[in-house]
């Protein structure tokens, strides 16, 4: 395992292959993250960028190929998959706060139980991160009394509550009214430049022209082009990359 | 002030403020009901006066004169008609009440079934649940009750390791019985329970002092059965005979001595309510686990709670909600259908209360008094169950 740590990279995926039954998601997919790297996911509708992102943390399984988080392999060992969640944290387009939990318990729950920490110890802790992300005043409210911006904002300060080295984003603003798009990409925006792993799939190429290290453009369960933002904007290589910028920008 | 005041307060007539036109809705709706009630009612008292009939409840003082195959208490046939209802009320409330909680533990077990991964489990409850809920009631309870006709004489019963009788009058159980020695093992229970709770106390301090939540009531549980264990052994050494044992039922000539004998009746609705509800239980405790958005489950995980921690702090919590107020009315409708206790000939109240009516021909009184219980049993179960549901409801918003 230890040839892993030795390089920077903290996500490695090698020749990633998954299957719906008859129906081929991942073809093939490799990709290397580097510690502390911003890297955009983007593609049409249905190309397999969720599938992607959630192989990672395996919400979905992977039947080919080698996932290395953090130099932990993901394998069918329940210990390696816990370890590499509470190394990544996840925010998903719908927010999926616990509904039943006030925002600082959607917090706390998992620092608490996973984390072993004590209760005041993480509700001092998501105070902080309520901070971070501008709504301190929110914290004893029910996830259901906020606006969608608010909320996603309480789902990021939730995956952060448990220290994770890697953050996935499966676009976290797609279900956001324009106006509360901004806060949220400020929040994301201000975590790449703290330093943070992190994985997004998102089409606001604004955000990604700002803060991405790279982007990959995927299409049909492949990967058809990497590069910087500068070098994917002005120059695709794919015609296929070239097109589908045009639609979108 | 007549400046800043709007306008349009002051000009709304009465017969458009909706807070008014609610109320007189209300009136109207009221006057209507007790209208309708007042006629029907001094139309039935007029009409039993010209028939004689008028209800009155006397009867109930003098002697039934009919005998009730099962009781929980002391009856013969010299009592009152009124100790009659009483004992049929009894029996109800024994099915009802054993039946809601074997149906929810069945129910509860087959819903998991239903949501397992195990091919075999999951199909074999699905099977079930269609069967058991596509066939009448009444037919079902008939089935059961033949069934336990089918079995052989007391003489021949069907026995399971001499533990379970299965006869046609019925099934007779091994059951716990105490013994003489069973006041020197109080003691031990009493310290056993009295240890579990310190424990359970004292964790309960440190986890608020520490500000840490954990587990204390399956140790503390743990820590009461040991000491109680302990008692039962040592209470056995000491004085030669174990504090309880388990009575066996011996076969004598015609009967069974010792145990627990349930009649075929009564455990035929027993059996029947509990499959029968459980089929209609399973399906909302499915239902309801299934309700709560995979998105929670997926967010619990990859936050890296356990499967078992994600079920019982993020997927219970939501599916309760969701299930208690259909659990109700299964609850309510197994109290309702223990009524058909009369096709199998199980002395519950409604059969009581027909029997009543045929010796008195009371009708009225009858019917008003098998109402209100039945009424009184479902209220209380609602009331309830709506208390608990208040309760959950609370933790939302
Ligand atoms: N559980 C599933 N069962 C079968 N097919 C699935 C499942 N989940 C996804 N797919 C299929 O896999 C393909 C990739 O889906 P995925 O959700 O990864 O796309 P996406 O790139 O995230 O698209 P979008 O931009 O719409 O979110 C799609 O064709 C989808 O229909
Ligand atoms: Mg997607």
């Amino acid at each position: 395992m230890s040839d892993h740590r030795s390089s920077d990279d903290i996500i490695i995926c090698e020749a990633v292959n998954k299957w719906y039954g008859e129906y081929h998601a991942l073809r093939d997919v490799s990709l290397r993250v580097k510690k502390g790297e911003v890297i955009v996911v983007f593609g049409p509708s249905g190309s397999g960028k969720s599938t992607f992102i959630r192989t990672i943390n395996r919400l979905e399984e992977h039947q080919e190929g080698r996932i290395i988080v953090d130099g932990i392999e993901m394998s069918n060992d329940i210990r390696n998959i816990d370890a590499i969640r509470r190394e990544t944290g996840m925010v998903f387009q719908q927010f999926n706060l616990f509904p039943h939990l006030t925002v600082i318990d959607n917090i706390t729950l998992a620092p608490i139980w996973v984390r072993k920490k004590t209760r005041k110890e993480s509700e001092a802790r998501a105070l902080e991160l309520l901070e971070r992300v501008g709504i301190k005043e929110q914290a004893r409210k029910f996830p259901g009394q906020l606006s969608g911006g608010q909320q996603q904002r309480v789902a990021i300060a939730r995956a952060l509550a448990m220290e994770p080295r890697i953050m996935l984003f499966d676009e976290p603003t797609s279900a956001l009214d324009p106006e509360m798009i901004k806060e949220v990409l400020d929040v994301m925006k201000e975590l790449a430049r703290s330093g943070m792993t992190m994985l997004c799939v998102t089409h606001e190429m604004g955000f990604a022209r700002e803060v991405a290290d790279r982007m990959v453009f995927m299409d049909r369960g492949q990967i058809v082009e990497e590069g910087t933002p500068e070098q994917i904007f002005t120059n695709p290589r794919q015609e296929r990359t070239k097109l589908f910028l045009s639609q979108i920008l | 002030m007549a400046v800043s005041t709007p306008p349009q307060r002051t000009a709304i007539p009465f017969y458009r403020d909706t807070r008014i036109i609610a109320i007189i809705l209300q009136a109207v709706f009221a006057v209507l009901v007790i209208g309708v009630l007042w006629y029907l009612y001094t139309n039935m008292i007029e009409g039993l006066r010209r028939a004689n009939l008028l209800p009155t409840f006397a009867f109930l003082r003098t002697p039934a004169g009919f005998p009730i195959a099962e009781s929980v208490i002391p009856y013969d046939p010299s009592m009152t008609y009124g100790r009659a209802f009483i004992v049929g009320a009894l029996n109800t409330l024994r099915v009802a009440v054993t039946g809601i909680i074997l149906a929810t533990v069945l129910g509860i077990f087959i819903g998991i079934c239903r949501l397992s991964s195990n091919w075999l489990l999951r199909n074999t409850a699905t099977v079930y649940v269609e069967i058991v809920r596509n066939v009448p009631l009444l037919l079902q309870l008939i089935l059961w009750f033949f069934l336990t006709k089918a079995f052989p004489r007391v003489q021949e019963s069907i026995n399971a390791g001499g533990l379970i009788f299965l006869h046609n009058r019925g099934v007779t159980l091994a059951w716990p019985a105490t013994t003489a020695s069973f006041g020197a093992w109080a003691p031990w229970l009493w310290a056993g329970l009295l240890a579990g709770a310190g424990f359970y106390a004292v964790r309960r301090y440190q986890f608020v002092r520490r500000d840490r939540p954990g587990v204390a009531l399956p140790w503390a549980a743990l820590i009461a059965g040991t000491i109680a264990l302990l008692g039962f052994v040592v209470t056995r050494i000491a004085s030669g005979t174990w504090p309880v044992t388990l009575d066996l039922p011996e076969l004598q000539r015609f009967n069974f001595e010792g145990g627990l004998t349930v009649t075929a009746s009564f455990a035929a609705l027993l059996v029947g309510l509990v499959v029968y509800t459980a089929a209609f239980i399973s399906e909302i405790v499915r239902s309801g686990i299934q309700a709560v958005n995979k998105g929670q489950r997926e967010a619990a995980r990859a936050l890296g709670l356990t499967n078992g921690q994600t079920l019982r702090l993020v997927i219970f919590p939501q599916a309760l909600r969701i299930m208690i107020p259909p659990m109700t009315s299964q609850y309510l409708n197994l109290t309702k259908n223990s009524s058909l206790a009369i096709a199998i000939a199980f002395p519950d109240l409604f059969y009581v209360g027909n029997t009543i009516n045929n010796q008195t021909g009371q009708a009225v009184p009858v019917i008003l008094m098998l109402m209100a219980s039945y009424l009184s049993v479902s209220l209380l179960t609602s009331l309830l169950m709506n208390w608990y549901n208040r309760r959950i409801q609370l933790v939302e918003r």
